[in-house]
């Protein structure tokens, strides 16, 4: 059954819900109990920023069954204005446009398809800016 | 801790098995350990197994495990750490013989990888399900992310990628028991299928069955037992996170470097000393960035080291002479024990035509996932 797993992770690919530790700032994504920098347990939680740069990216040629059809797939691992990281899409791009330090904007989309059912399932991807 | 040895060896072939079950392939090379090392009884075991549960449907394998070797009734554990399975397998053994617990205890590891399930699919429980494999990567792909920030920061070539694989399989085309026991030109790593850029599918290990085992005793026993006695120097353990986006550099693997220091530290030895290596090269990307963080080569200089000859059998410091993971093959569970049995070979003398002369001083270095575990054993022949 998906419905629960999928529903608890929303305010993060919905939303880029995250806690920013009280004591060193670290930013943690998903949200976390205990900060792994300085072991401070008060988090106040904050939203990312959806603008960040490119470190470092593939493009997937032979993928999971889920993604199978949308081959090639660039992904990346992006670092947005505040620090933090993540792993997601490059999309509305020639895979060739993809490069390390480039600027992107995270936005909603429909990320992949669970199941016979077909049950959609939405996040964050990244497209390239200017 | 007392000092541990290892005086037993067995493992299967490596390979597409078909003819073989799980509990078949791991009792072999469990019963050619035993064999090997004279030994009347274990004392207890431990089985490496990535996902025996998604690859076969079977879990609660130790057990089942230490039935069909006929010892029912003794201690075994499944031990988990993705494809660091087995070296962590190995680590416990030496850790329950080094406080004295036990004095002859059996670690092997197993996995059973192409009866029909999507591999891609098991393989990737290794990251992270929410944050990583849900957006679509592949491990091909978390790799293709070190690659290219490997490339971009340092300059490491495609050829230089090649390379690794192209040494591998020379290597492991004198190693009978490898999957793929033949060798590769660069051209024909440059023009395999695109996996996930950079990264082709002979930069890959590949899908295998196998099963691998080692008889770990305290050097009392070892000493009766009046076999090649290869001492264990030093098993340092280490773990990162999950995610590889967590990690501040995508060039480095931290873990590696971390489990190196505690053994080098336990050993009193520094990576100079090392006479061989078996190192574990899922992708040839991965080959690069750990001969760094084992201190074997300067940082961003592994490429030129591979394509150099440095890391070849009769180079400086000759790195995977069984073919390693590329061409010998990967059995996920099994990966990390192999790697110790190739280096008690070595050291015993008895490697064949894969000897690397002399050799008295060897390591091992089997990690799980991107980096998020890494075990390091540094082994010694005295014998």
């Amino acid at each position: 059954m998906i419905t629960p797993r999928y529903t608890r992770e929303i305010p993060q690919r919905y939303h880029l819900e995250a806690g920013k530790c009280t004591e060193c700032n670290f930013i943690a994504f998903p949200p976390r109990l205990i900060c792994p920098e300085c072991g401070s347990r008060e988090f106040e939680q904050i939203s990312l920023s959806p603008s960040g740069k490119i470190v470092t990216y593939t493009v997937v040629c032979v993928a999971a069954e889920e993604f199978s059809t949308e081959t090639p797939l660039p992904i990346a691992i992006i670092e947005t204005d505040e620090g933090a990281r993540l792993t997601a899409q490059v999309v509305d791009c020639d895979p060739e446009e993809v490069e390390i330090g480039k600027r992107v904007r995270l936005i909603f989309r429909c990320i992949q398809k669970e199941g016979l059912a077909g049950i959609r399932q939405y996040g964050y991807k990244a497209v390239l800016e200017g | 801790m007392r000092e541990v040895a290892i005086v037993g060896v067995g493992m299967t072939r490596f390979g597409e098995l078909w003819e073989s079950p799980l509990r078949n392939m791991f009792t072999e090379a469990a019963l050619t350990a035993i064999d090997d090392a004279g030994v009347d009884h274990i004392d207890s075991m431990y089985v490496g197994a990535m996902s025996s549960g998604l690859f076969v449907h079977q879990e609660h394998i130790a057990s089942l495990l230490a039935d069909y070797l006929g010892v029912a009734g003794i201690p075994s554990t499944r031990v988990e750490s993705a494809c660091a399975s087995g070296g962590l397998a190995v680590r416990q053994a030496v850790i329950e013989v080094g406080a004295g617990v036990s004095d002859i205890v059996l670690a092997g590891g197993v996995e059973k990888m192409t009866d029909g399930v999507d591999a891609i699919d098991a393989l990737a429980t290794a990251a992270d399900q929410e944050y990583e494999a849900f957006h679509g990567i592949t491990f091909p792909g978390l790799y293709a992310f070190i690659a290219n920030a490997h490339m971009h920061r340092y300059g490491t070539t495609r050829e230089q990628l090649a390379d690794v694989a192209v040494k591998n399989h020379d290597h492991g085309s004198l190693n009978p028991k490898a999957q793929f026991p033949f060798k590769i030109t660069r051209e024909a790593v440059m023009n395999s299928t695109m996996v996930a850029w950079p990264l082709r599918l002979l930069d890959c290990s590949p899908v295998t069955d196998g099963a691998a085992a080692v008889i770990v005793t305290s050097m009392d026993v070892a000493e009766k037992l009046g076999r090649p006695i290869v001492k264990v120097l030093a098993s340092g353990h280490a773990t990162d996170g999950l995610a590889l986006h967590s990690r501040t550099d995508p060039t480095t693997i931290p873990a590696v470097g971390r489990a190196a220091e505690i053994a080098f530290k336990q050993a009193g030895l520094t990576p100079e000393k090392i006479e061989l290596a078996e190192v574990h090269d899922c992708f040839t990307i991965a080959e690069l960035v750990v001969t760094e963080e084992l201190g074997f080569v300067e940082r961003g200089r592994s490429g030129e080291a591979v394509s150099s000859g440095e890391t070849r059998l009769g180079g400086r410091i000759p790195v995977n002479t069984s073919g390693g993971l590329k061409a010998k093959g990967h059995p996920v569970g099994a990966s990390g024990v192999a790697q110790i049995i190739e280096v008690v070979e070595q050291l015993r003398g008895s490697a064949g035509d894969r000897q690397v002369e002399g050799a008295r001083i060897g390591l091992t270095q089997n990690m799980g996932g991107s980096g998020a575990s890494c075990v390091v054993h540094i082994l010694e022949g005295v014998s």
